[in-house]
């Protein structure tokens, strides 16, 4: 057999991946170890929160589908951080677990360049350090010039409950027993790693009385640029919140030495950002409770497979079955709850992303991709945001044509990927938007003010969804020149018309922008000025680029510093023995690392500011760069 | 970068010994060419006797201490050669290294050497070369404060007060629905940052005057001609009887002279003229004096207090209106024509150039407006020169913005952008730019997560 890309894997990762080859026209062959299982959603059933939602957003606008997927199976959403200002703000689905997938399946299905083929591969087929294929577990060899290796938690993953531990994946799946032997002797640094998921119970069995509501926003909103909702926001189902109690706090710290953690069973580096409870109940144990949410994993109750679950967030554990019945019925409202999936921590072979380029290429084996857990991150979005520019570079090295590499100040993607190429991860990484230095540019908003030229001339934007997208941009520079060319004056009517609204009469004519400038004035209010028949997508932009103006050029003016560094490009050859007076540990992670700018060096934990200078004083000697 | 460079450490004169200090890789090889007996295998951290020749002639006999990269000051090879004093056998020691090789080091190079290999932080760095520099027993104090890592350690504590802030932020919007953890809302961001804002100011006016105290005060004296400025310069230098440096052509050139106060430099800056008095070059001086109103951290007014104000007079008060001043009212003994109603805004002295009084309550005067008998008790634990003081107002002014976007109402996103900055630039003070301390800070302090 013979394609010319593979994709190793079909969670979030793999499907965009997929997706974006063979949109992009190149015969490829995605290698699942379950059809029915693809696009699955293992842990918790929402997508988006802060930082992720963007990343959907931008996934999004390049023409990835996590987007319109996730708007089909939305049951709740929120928009989250409203109060906290624009550039935190950020979208929250509740997903329906069978719809979703279901959705992806349909649309992978639907590309006539993909084949999908239920088996595992469980070796690489490298030649003079040039990826060649891969070998399927009954020894079918398979060809390609690019293969991209998104296996989630299936090297050598292992399921734990308390001192059990199972070889698979969450339902039972095969692991692939040979693959991260086989990256280990091409010289991949291998990390074990681990996660876990709370109890599934009852959707009947719990007493609603006693916990509280969470409810939806009271209005239809949606990840893609599509705009379409398929969700009635009326009819939202809403999860609920409870809290944990010191009873349930003394039964962890009886059974503590149980868990599969602190009993010394699991090998793997567990999440600093998604802790177990018996995490939070040790680290924290001045803390008298802990929240958790309720919530549903499907629409309906006629769901086979979800209709009648509820995930526990916030209540992971690797407890034997035992301690977790007793640890479910001493929650409040749960007493009589019905446990129909146990917790369980899954433990997993990723490796160690310093040895990826930009493009999430590996350093070792030409046209070897990988993206999403492997690389040690863990979240959905994370792993769909990777597999989609994993398999668009792939797509572009079939092309011959340069990387797509997104930098720090133009998306979210560009801050994670440069993150796990330069600082590597000890613990599965997850993007926060604190990770971002120019999070006031990296807004839920302007995601496709950001990107969708770039997926656009990919390839992965349609002619329609581009020509709507320019008119979007041609609208919004029109509505800055009627702001800009519309004058009010300290007419009698004017300034009751401002006091009406709550801002300060006028001495002498401004513009309407210079108006819109003021903190307490909107858009909105300015429609009392000017009739604006504009989209609110359209006026959004202007709103929020005028009123923070200020702020705006201040991040531009710092990314402009950053993007100076980031342009001062270290030789590929460069031989950090040959740099005197480096600091040891510094030429140590150089060497690793080699990173391709000044820039990147700069972020590598271990080099510090002196190491930069020096090594800024050996390029200029040495005529290495302008 | 890797030369070697050599330059003589202690202090030229009539001392009884002098140290000639190398660093570089061919620190040992250089030391090793004009010595008697062989350096290259000896021991590193040794003391080494023998003598220094020049072909076959016996310069000197010395003690030479070999240290070998990297536990050594500047990470590289050292080596120090203990001359006997005498200026004439060191020249010729360090004149004899010189033609093996080595470079004469620029000042403060070897410590330039050390902060670039990583052996010092940047602040440490700064005191050395302040302790270095330092032109009383005061400021060398300083230095020393400095040197322990005092300041670092203090502008680290108040960094670490706004890492806590920030990171209350960013958990808030990471982790935005836990509801028990305590929202920084505005209002308790505005509070802390009101405290923080009145440290850093103290800091920095400490600060100031620790400056004043290792580098002096600029001393502008400033008036039309023929109103008695020189003769109050004059005054000044005949009562110290001491330290008058005419540095013409330096950077310095504009310093006249130097007078110690208290143990506080005074640095008078003088414009050209002012020994000659009453000549075409005295009236450009005085639109030099103008422009050079800024700089100075002092400006001395001189009027004749027999005469009514004049237009030029009215002009130089306005100039100096912001700054630190003094109005000396000079020709007391005559008649007084100025009305103190003009210079109610302002420090007044009266003198005649003729008395010592005068000139005693002038320097009461600087004395009491710099606090300089204050300043000598202090713990000299603040920032020690110019690019620390720079920094910290810079992150001063980022606290005004946090506030300003505070009174805006502006959102919580715009305003910890401020913070940001201000705990960037607290970082480059000390020399520390770690990216993901706030990150770790978070999850060390709270519990979240699914």
């Amino acid at each position: 057999m013979k394609y010319e890309a593979i994709v190793v894997g079909g969670g979030h990762a793999g499907c965009e991946a997929s997706l974006a080859l063979a949109r992009k026209g190149h015969k490829t062959l995605l290698v699942t170890g379950s059809i029915n299982n693809i696009a699955d959603m293992p842990c918790n059933p929402s997508i988006g929160g802060p930082a992720k939602g963007i990343v959907v957003r931008e996934i999004d606008a390049l023409g990835g589908e996590m987007g319109r997927c996730a708007d089909k199976g939305a049951i709740q959403v929120k928009m989250l951080n409203t109060k906290k200002g624009p550039a935190v703000q950020a979208l929250r689905a509740q997903e329906d677990k069978t719809v979703y997938p279901k959705e992806m399946l349909k649309t992978l299905q639907k590309e006539d360049n993909l084949n999908i083929k239920e088996s595992l591969a469980e070796h690489l087929i490298v030649e003079d350090n040039k990826i060649k294929g891969v070998i399927l577990e009954d020894g079918t060899r398979v060809e390609a010039d690019v293969v991209v290796l998104t296996t989630g938690t299936y090297l050598k993953g292992m399921i734990l409950v308390g001192d059990k531990k199972t070889p698979g994946g969450p339902h039972g799946e095969k692991d692939s027993k040979f693959l991260s032997t086989d990256l280990k002797e091409l010289g991949f640094n291998i990390l074990r790693l681990k996660t876990g998921t709370p109890p599934r119970v009852d959707i009947d069995s719990i007493d609603y009385e006693k916990t509280s509501i969470e409810p939806g926003d009271d209005k239809e909103l949606t990840f893609s640029f599509d705009n379409k909702a398929y969700y009635d926001y009326k009819n939202q189902i809403p999860c609920h919140l409870i809290y944990t109690n010191k009873t349930t706090h003394d039964i962890i710290n009886e059974h503590l030495k149980e868990s599969s953690m602190y009993g010394g069973y699991a090998e793997g580096v567990g999440p600093r950002y998604c802790p177990s409870i018996e995490d939070k109940v040790v680290r924290f144990s001045d803390k008298e409770r802990h929240q958790l949410f309720l919530e549903p994993e499907a629409a309906t109750n006629d769901d086979p497979e979800y209709g009648n679950t509820i995930y526990i967030q916030g209540f992971s554990t690797s407890m034997p079955e035992y301690v977790q019945e007793k640890m479910v019925h001493s929650l409040q409202g749960l007493e009589n709850a019905k446990i129909l999936k146990y917790a369980y921590a899954i433990e997993y072979d990723a490796i160690d992303s310093r040895q990826l380029k930009q493009s999430l290429e590996t350093k070792l084996v030409e046209g070897l991709f990988t993206a999403g857990q492997i690389n040690g991150t863990s979240g959905y979005e994370e792993a769909a945001g990777q597999g989609l520019i994993a398999g668009i570079n792939a797509a572009l090295k079939l092309e011959n044509k340069e990387p797509l590499i997104l930098k720090r100040n133009e998306a979210y993607l560009g801050v994670l990927i440069d993150d796990l190429v330069t600082k590597g991860v000890k613990d599965p990484y997850r993007l926060l938007t604190s990770r971002a230095e120019y999070r006031l540019l990296l807004r839920h908003d302007n995601a496709d003010i950001r990107l969708r030229d770039y997926g656009y001339k990919i390839g992965l934007i349609d002619e329609e969804k581009n020509k709507q997208f320019q008119k979007k941009k041609e609208d919004i520079e029109e509505v800055y020149k009627i702001l800009k060319e519309t004058r009010i004056t300290p007419k009698k009517e004017t300034n009751e018309k401002l006091e009406k609204i709550g801002t300060t009469p006028l001495k002498d004519g401004i513009s309407l922008y210079e108006l819109l400038k003021r903190p307490e004035i909107s858009i909105e209010n300015i429609k009392e000025f000017i009739e604006l028949d504009y989209n609110y997508d359209v006026l959004e932009q202007v709103e929020i680029n005028t009123r923070y103006e200020g702020y705006i050029k201040k991040a531009l003016k710092e990314a402009e510093k950053m993007l100076n560094l980031e342009n001062k490009l270290i030789p590929e050859n460069i031989n950090y023995e040959d740099i005197p007076n480096i600091a040891s540990e510094a030429r140590q992670k150089l060497s690793e690392i080699r990173p391709t700018s000044l820039g990147q060096a700069s972020r590598i934990s271990g080099v510090n500011p002196a190491d930069i200078s020096i090594l800024m004083v050996y390029l200029r000697k040495n005529g290495k760069y302008e | 970068m890797n030369d070697t460079i050599v330059a003589i450490s202690t202090a030229m004169g009539v001392g009884a010994i002098s140290i000639i200090r190398l660093s570089g890789e061919d620190s040992i090889k250089i030391a090793n060419s004009i010595f008697s007996n062989d350096l290259e295998n000896v021991n590193s951290h040794t003391i080494n006797y023998g003598y220094i020749k020049n072909n076959d002639e016996i310069i000197d006999e010395v003690l030479v201490s070999v240290m070998k990269s990297p536990r050594t000051y500047t990470t590289e090879d050292i080596v120090e050669i203990n001359c006997h004093g005498g200026i004439a056998t060191t020249n010729k020691v360090l004149e004899l290294l010189i033609k093996q090789g080595a470079r004469l080091a620029e000042p403060g190079e070897f410590t330039k050497r050390a902060f670039l290999n990583g052996r010092i932080d940047l602040a440490k760095s700064e005191a050395v070369m302040d302790l270095i520099e330092s032109k009383t027993e005061t400021s060398r104090k300083l230095a020393i404060a400095g040197l322990e890592g005092k300041t670092s350690k203090m502008i680290e504590n108040f960094r670490n007060d706004i890492k806590d802030l920030i990171s209350r932020v960013e958990v808030n919007i990471d982790y935005p629905e836990y509801y028990d953890i305590e929202v920084m809302t505005i209002d308790k961001i505005k509070d802390k940052v009101k405290e923080l804002k009145e440290t850093l100011e103290i800091i920095i006016k400490e600060s100031k005057n620790t400056k004043i105290l290792k580098q002096g005060i600029d001393t502008l004296i400033i008036g039309r001609p023929n109103v008695g400025k020189s003769s109050i310069l004059n005054k000044f230098l005949d009562e110290e009887k001491a330290i008058v440096t005419d540095i013409a052509g330096t950077t310095r050139d504009i310093v006249e002279g130097e007078v110690l106060l208290n143990n506080i430099p005074l640095n008078i800056i003088d414009t050209a003229g002012i020994r000659t008095t009453e000549d075409i070059v005295e009236q450009k001086g005085v639109e030099k004096s103008i422009s050079l109103i800024d700089k100075a951290d002092l400006v001395i007014v001189v009027l004749n207090s027999n005469e009514n104000l004049t237009g030029e007079d009215k002009e130089i008060l306005e100039k100096t209106k912001d700054k630190t001043t003094i109005v000396v009212l000079n020709k007391n003994d005559l008649e007084q024509k100025i009305s103190k109603e003009d210079l109610k805004d302002y420090n007044v002295v009266s003198t005649n150039t003729n008395s010592n009084e005068g000139i005693n309550s002038l320097k009461e005067k600087i004395i009491e407006l710099f606090n300089l008998e204050q300043i000598e008790s202090k713990d000299y634990n603040y920032l020690t020169n110019i690019r620390q003081i720079t920094k910290a107002e810079q992150a001063l002014e980022k606290l005004n913005d946090v506030e300003k976007g505070i009174n805006n109402d502006l959102p919580i996103d715009m305003i910890e952008i401020d913070l940001r900055d201000c705990f960037d630039l607290l970082g480059e003070i000390i020399g520390k730019t770690y990216s993901d301390e706030i990150i770790d800070h978070l999850f060390e302090k709270f519990c979240v997560g699914k």
